[in-house]
């Protein structure tokens, strides 16, 4: 894109030309399909900041509810050159890189136990980056050399986690959290975190999080020192762990 | 030889070899299963005899009574037999007896035994009563069908999972007006692992809604009253899975569900439930779903989460044929299995579609009466909300070509969240149009003679025979313990539920059984 010459410090959205500001939403109102319906619609989206706002399909859903499929020109602008996201700030290594790290800086088989963790059943995120298949044509730890890895499978209560992973001496826990309705995983991913502490041994372990609605950042709020979230791979993981455990000096 | 009118030409001898040999597998453990019970199963009973409602601490009488009598070491015998003795001994009804238990007014294994035949008949008439009544509730199903209709095959299946019934029932109307034939009430994550059924109706859960008797009258009630409005009968479907098989099937039978998830290993492998109860606890769950006219769907899907979908199809065609032999020993007609596969290959494949329609269209060839049912993408699903609708496009085109029974939409939001009110809209609209529009494909085509889509399905095919006759070999406990079916591996006393199982008497009974497995439907 060469036209016209983007001011990175009042970013707005593109549609077909620089700064048209053009977005496309979706959603539902409780109220009756209809022209007052599509009115609410609009006003709602000018109230968001979208100008020229119009309802491009609306649709009944048979409970006196509407869907509607909306476009509109934003109105407001970010600074983009401003913007600081913390994030793993890493480079990668890959299946081989990090069997070769382990064998010339631990010198040991590094212990990894994932787990789903409280009431989710929901194991396949944590098997993506466990199971020796792996996901999309990244093996998954259990695969790796140098790697023990232990995964605990769907519903694993805190109490029961921090158990194995003193019993198993543990270098690092993997948490999955998936399913997230009224935000569950929240207070089971800070309960984690405090019965490690209250064991004493949160700061000899690599404690990460993961799933599809965790980001680095939150994870870091909540306690972990890394979350990973759709998009990664057990090479991502692993060069994480490893990494930190020489840094930390937890060999 | 080749299959008469096969479109993929399967081999019907190596199809016939793969069918004895998982009939063999599931009368070796038919022998197990015949001599043992456990506390769900007497549970179920307790329930079926009238037995219902919680104690202060909201703990089931069905769970007071059952305790009671394991406490008494009266368990061997059954719980039909101690409570038709405590009737005998008081004149008081199942319920009564419960209440009495509860305040330690009754001690069921203290009481005087009575005669056996005199306990026999008193227990037999009550439990007719139950059998009756269920078969009332089958005929009113079939009465509805008849007199009001039904929608059209795949039926399009929906569910709700918002943690409310009453927030449950919204979605599941609108999700009818919007066209949905079967809606199903997840279950809130916990539930499969606990070893007794909540109470009453319930507002608070976690990615569901809790199965209770009173949530499944609830959503019966409010989808028998959509499906007059909408001229369909709106078919209601849960879990019948879990350390309460068959405690849930009996609630079902009583609140006319239509449809049961229930496998005969899913709890083993996926809950890490004690691989002894269950295969006890699933045929009981089954006769009694097989009573009750309702269509069981099986998890083979779920191998395919954890196993690669194209290297393990075979080990879901595997367990398709066992489950099915599962099913016929429980008296589970051809008819009501929803035997379950899934469109879960990576869709960067190339010619990933070929193998899915393989894939389906064997199935549907293997297993000709069956209401196949089938699982929409997930492990490949994104938060590109927008290739997702694509995905599941694919996936309803493989359905109607291959005539699939019970179509489990694919939600275009199927990575992000339980589903939102027009998401459901969404998905129904997808599959309305692909269904209407390519309706009598399957009939149109066929395919090329040793072409791509007849060698991998002969492949696959060829592949389930060797897995089955090795497990016949072997037996189902041992294979589960080698981890050949998704990967995942189960010891023969590990797992949840183990010390529920009880070696049955000489003077055990059981009256639903006879009445449910040989009686008339």
């Amino acid at each position: 894109m060469s036209l016209g010459k983007v001011d990175l410090t009042k970013i707005k959205p593109y549609g077909d030309t620089l700064n048209d500001g053009k977005m496309q939403l979706s959603f539902t109102l409780p109220v009756p399909k209809g022209d007052e319906a599509d009115e609410a619609a609009k006003q709602l989206a000018r109230k968001m900041g979208l100008s020229e706002a119009s309802v491009v399909h609306s649709h009944d859903l048979g409970v006196g509810y509407t869907f509607f499929i909306m476009y509109g020109n934003c109105s407001h602008t970010v600074d983009y050159s401003v913007i600081e996201v913390p994030k793993v700030d890493l480079e990668f290594m890959d299946k081989k890189g990090v069997e070769q790290y382990i064998e010339e800086n631990i010198k040991r088989d590094v212990v990894i136990i994932g787990a789903c963790t409280g009431s989710d059943a929901h194991t396949v995120g944590i098997d993506a980056i466990m199971n020796m298949k792996g996901f999309d044509g990244h093996y998954g730890l259990e695969r790796y050399k140098g790697i023990e890895a232990i995964n605990l499978g769907s519903q694993v209560a805190n109490e029961e986690l921090v158990a194995k992973a003193i019993a198993l001496n543990a270098d690092a826990v993997l948490v999955s959290q998936v399913v997230t309705q009224k935000d569950v995983h929240i207070p089971n991913l800070t309960q984690l975190v405090e019965m490690m502490e209250a064991e004493g041994i949160r700061d000899k372990i690599i404690l990460v999080a993961g799933g599809p609605r965790l980001s680095h950042e939150l994870a870091q709020e909540l306690g972990y020192d890394a979350g990973f979230g759709p998009g990664s791979f057990a090479n991502h993981v692993a060069t994480f762990v490893v990494k930190q455990m020489v840094e930390r000096k937890l060999i | 030889m080749i299959l008469l009118n096969s479109k993929l030409g399967l081999n019907p001898e190596v199809i016939e070899r793969a069918r004895t040999a998982a009939r063999n597998i599931a009368l070796e453990t038919q022998g197990f299963i015949d001599k043992n019970t456990t506390v769900t199963v007497e549970r179920t009973v307790a329930r079926l005899l009238g037995i219902d409602g919680v104690d202060e601490i909201e703990k089931p009488l069905p769970n007071v009574v059952i305790d009671n009598i394991k406490d008494g070491g009266g368990l061997s015998e059954g719980a039909a037999f101690w409570i038709g003795n405590a009737m005998v001994n008081t004149g008081l009804s199942p319920q009564e007896i419960a209440e009495k238990v509860n305040v330690g007014e009754i001690d069921l294994t203290k009481l005087p035994i009575a005669d056996n035949d005199k306990i026999y008949k008193t227990v037999w008439e009550i439990a007719k009563k139950t059998t009756t009544g269920i078969k009332q509730n089958r005929k009113f199903r079939e009465d509805f069908i008849r007199n009001v209709g039904e929608g059209k095959k795949p039926y399009l299946y929906v569910i709700v999972a918002t943690g409310n019934i009453y927030e449950d029932i919204v979605q599941a109307q609108a999700a009818a007006r919007q066209g949905a034939d079967v809606i199903a009430v997840i279950r809130t994550t916990a539930q499969s692992l606990l070893d007794y059924v909540p109470y009453g109706p319930t507002t608070e859960g976690f990615g569901g809604t809790y199965a209770t008797q009173e949530n499944f009258r609830l959503m019966r009630e409010a989808l028998d009253e959509v499906g007059k409005d909408v001229g369909r009968y709106i078919r209601l479907c849960n879990y019948c899975s879990g350390l309460c098989m068959p405690e849930i099937a009996a609630m079902g039978a009583l609140e006319r569900l239509d449809v049961m998830l229930n496998d005969a290993l899913y709890g083993i492998l996926f809950r890490d439930i004690n691989m002894q109860r269950t295969i006890i606890d699933q045929f009981f769950s089954r006769v009694i779903n097989g009573y009750a006219g309702i269509i069981i769907n099986t998890g083979e899907d779920n191998y395919l989460t954890t196993a690669d979908a194209v290297e393990e199809a075979h080990t879901v065609l595997a367990s398709q044929f066992i489950n099915e032999q599962y099913a016929l020993l429980a008296g589970i007609p051809e008819e009501q299995m929803g035997l379950g596969h899934a469109f879960e290959m990576n869709p960067k494949l190339e010619n990933g579609f070929l193998l899915e329609l393989a894939q389906a269209q064997m199935t549907r060839e293997v297993f000709p009466k069956a209401p196949l049912k089938y699982m929409p993408p997930t492990k490949f699903m994104t938060g590109n909300i927008f290739r997702g609708h694509v995905q599941d496009a694919l996936f309803n085109l493989v359905s109607i070509w291959t005539g699939q029974g019970i179509q489990l939409l694919g939600m275009l939001t199927e990575a992000i969240h339980t589903p939102l009110l027009h998401d459901r809209m969404l998905s129904i609209e997808n599959a309305q149009y692909i269904f209407n529009n390519a309706r009598d494909l399957g009939e149109e085509i066929e395919f090329k003679q040793d072409g791509m889509i007849q060698k991998r399905a002969q492949y696959v095919l060829g592949e389930a025979e060797k897995m089955l006759v090795d497990i016949e070999k072997e037996g189902i406990f041992a294979t589960i313990e080698k981890g050949k079916f998704g990967g995942v591996k189960r010891a023969l006393e590990g797992g949840k539920g183990l010390k529920g199982v009880i070696e049955k008497s000489d003077n055990y009974f059981n009256p639903f059984i006879e009445l449910m497995l040989g009686g008339d439907k």
